[in-house]
């Protein structure tokens, strides 16, 4: 076991990939709080959907012609943004027309069935996945340039890196999140979403026209994990059906530990989450992956049952 | 024509019945009071013409048009505007907020910024606050601002509920003085009240409603003089 200097080196490295990845499940959380805080519904296909944009990242670079080169050329940015384009409307359109057949006709139905038909959501989105890209793991194009800003600008030999990967991800994402926190602080109907989530009854004699909060919501989220799946299949080249009950368990935790239902909150879960992970697959294991991520919450939730900054969407 | 005309109207909810046949009109420019004990149906009266909860049987009307089923958020835009039982602000949101949401069907700029200006005339103490969050203020403030986001929407008729509820004694002068104010100013009210008292001081007409039923109906004066009310609503013996 490497000691003193390597063992920073090793730590900073987590880091790095800590708040890379961080990133993601900020972005899944996202969805997953939205809704939470509009009609209290834990969205369980949301993971699921997240899979489903990166499958419609690869196939529309597969079709416009990048599917097998590694760099060769240049990054084809027209692509990338292309991509990320489709894959947010896809996912986003998705997301509203599973509120509008499966959740929204049992809005005043008992709590745990819009929680069942979610899972069956996302069941069909699984299939979806399996019929689509089929049941093995498929390679994702390597686009993004091959550079490591820590070695090749400042020429230092240590096992950190932070390549133009990490920049491209946290560079989309952070932006991202702050223009999901101006539409809801700002806009008209961000601040009906908000309305909404106080209190939808008087939010609708307000003049809000309630059902149109509530996909606008959907949209958001469908948005947000669309992009998070270019981001996810351009860092990590590869992408699977089963790929979304793992991102969905990690971002669900995320967005509890956060203060589900809070958007700060999500996206802070999801920084934490990241990092823990990275820090107990880098000095205990990737099998302690799960039991650091799943301690952290439990410890959490026992001195802070409403999470990090506490629930509600108010802000 | 009346401007509100409820007519015969059974609302429940689930399988008990709220309101059992209530009828009642405002004509254009008066202060209606509506007055009842505790359960007597008197919220869900008012919830029923602003459209969240809905009429079994029966009709409501504004202006002669039938608005019985129409939507809560498109019967704000016709006119009518609730300021509910509770308040119900957006706790979470700033004052200046709160109110916004009050105008929110409306596209008029400049004439929401004088209603901005009409309302915090009317209640200076939500200017101070205008960016304070909504669940900081106090519970007079509260209704204040209740109040005040229901005129935001520029409504014909303003239906309140309860506004003295919980409020010192002082407070409730100035709330009434207020409700009387706005109505100066040419908004038609529908005013329910538990305290019977003071809403019979500055209502033109008043209805007394009983187990979903409308038991009595005259003007104010005759009503602050039927024995009847004397004693049920007036605490006199």
């Amino acid at each position: 076991m490497p000691c003193g200097g390597a063992r920073i080196d090793l730590f900073l490295a987590a880091i790095v990939i800590g708040i890379t990845n961080g990133a993601f499940i900020a972005l899944i959380a996202l969805g997953y709080t939205l809704v939470y805080g509009i009609i209290e519904l834990i969205n369980f296909s949301h993971g699921d959907l997240f899979m489903l944009g990166t499958f419609a990242c690869l196939t529309t670079l597969t079709l416009l012609g990048f599917a097998t080169e590694v760099g060769i050329g240049g990054t084809p940015w027209w692509a990338l943004l292309a991509a990320m384009l489709l894959a947010m409307a896809f996912c986003g359109t998705l997301n509203v027309l599973a509120e509008r057949i499966a959740y929204r006709p049992l809005r005043k139905a008992p709590r745990l069935a819009p929680l069942i038909s979610a899972i069956g959501v996302s069941f069909i989105y699984v299939n979806l996945g399996l019929l689509w890209q089929g049941p093995t793991p498929r390679r994702f194009p390597d686009l993004l340039p091959q550079y490591d800003f820590v070695s090749q600008m400042f020429g230092l030999e240590t096992l950190v890196r932070f390549t133009f990967k990490d920049l491209f991800v946290l560079g989309l994402a952070i932006p991202l999140m702050l223009a999901l926190a101006w539409v809801i602080r700002n806009t008209r109907m961000g601040k009906a979403m908000r309305a909404v989530a106080q209190d939808s009854e008087m939010a609708s004699q307000m003049g809000i026209d309630v059902n149109r909060v509530i996909s606008f919501t959907f949209l958001l989220g469908g948005i947000l994990a669309g992009a998070a799946g270019l981001m996810y299949g351009l860092y990590n080249n590869n992408t699977v059906f089963t790929l979304g009950f793992d991102a969905g368990l990690k971002a669900f935790t995320a967005a509890v530990l956060g203060g589900i239902g809070n958007v700060s909150g999500a996206a802070l879960g999801g920084f934490v989450l990241g990092l823990l992970s990275a820090i107990v697959i880098t000095f205990l294991g990737g099998q302690w992956d799960s039991v650091g991520v799943f301690s952290l919450l439990v410890i959490i939730l026992v001195f802070k049952p409403t999470g990090l900054l506490g629930q509600g969407a108010s802000d | 024509m009346a401007m509100l005309q409820v007519e015969n109207v059974h609302t429940f909810y689930g399988t008990i019945e709220a309101l059992k046949g209530v009828s009642l009109t405002v004509e254009e420019g008066e202060i209606v009071t509506l007055i009842g004990s505790n359960g007597a149906g008197k919220t869900t009266t008012l919830r029923t013409i602003a459209g969240v909860s809905h009429a079994r049987a029966g009709s409501v009307a504004l202006d002669g048009e039938d608005i019985t089923n129409t939507p809560a958020n498109d019967i704000v835009r016709l006119g009518i505007a609730h300021s509910p039982e509770g308040r119900r602000i957006f706790a979470g949101m700033t004052v200046r907020e709160n109110l916004e949401m009050g105008a929110f069907t409306r596209t008029d700029r400049t004439e929401v910024d004088s209603d901005y200006q009409r309302v915090f005339d009317l209640f200076p103490r939500l200017k101070e606050r205008i960016l304070q969050r909504a669940g900081t203020l106090s519970g007079g403030e509260q209704q204040m601002l209740a109040i005040g986001r229901a005129l935001m929407a520029r409504p014909k008729i303003l239906l309140l509920d309860e506004p003295s509820m919980g409020l010192a004694p002082v407070l409730v002068e100035l709330v009434f003085k207020i409700i009387q104010d706005i109505n100066a100013q040419g908004t038609t009210v529908l005013l329910v009240e538990q305290n019977a008292h003071m809403a019979l001081s500055i209502a033109r007409r008043g209805y007394v409603i009983q187990t979903g039923r409308i038991v009595l109906s005259d003007s104010a004066q005759a009503l602050a003089k039927n024995e009847m009310v004397r004693k049920a609503y007036l605490g006199e013996a």
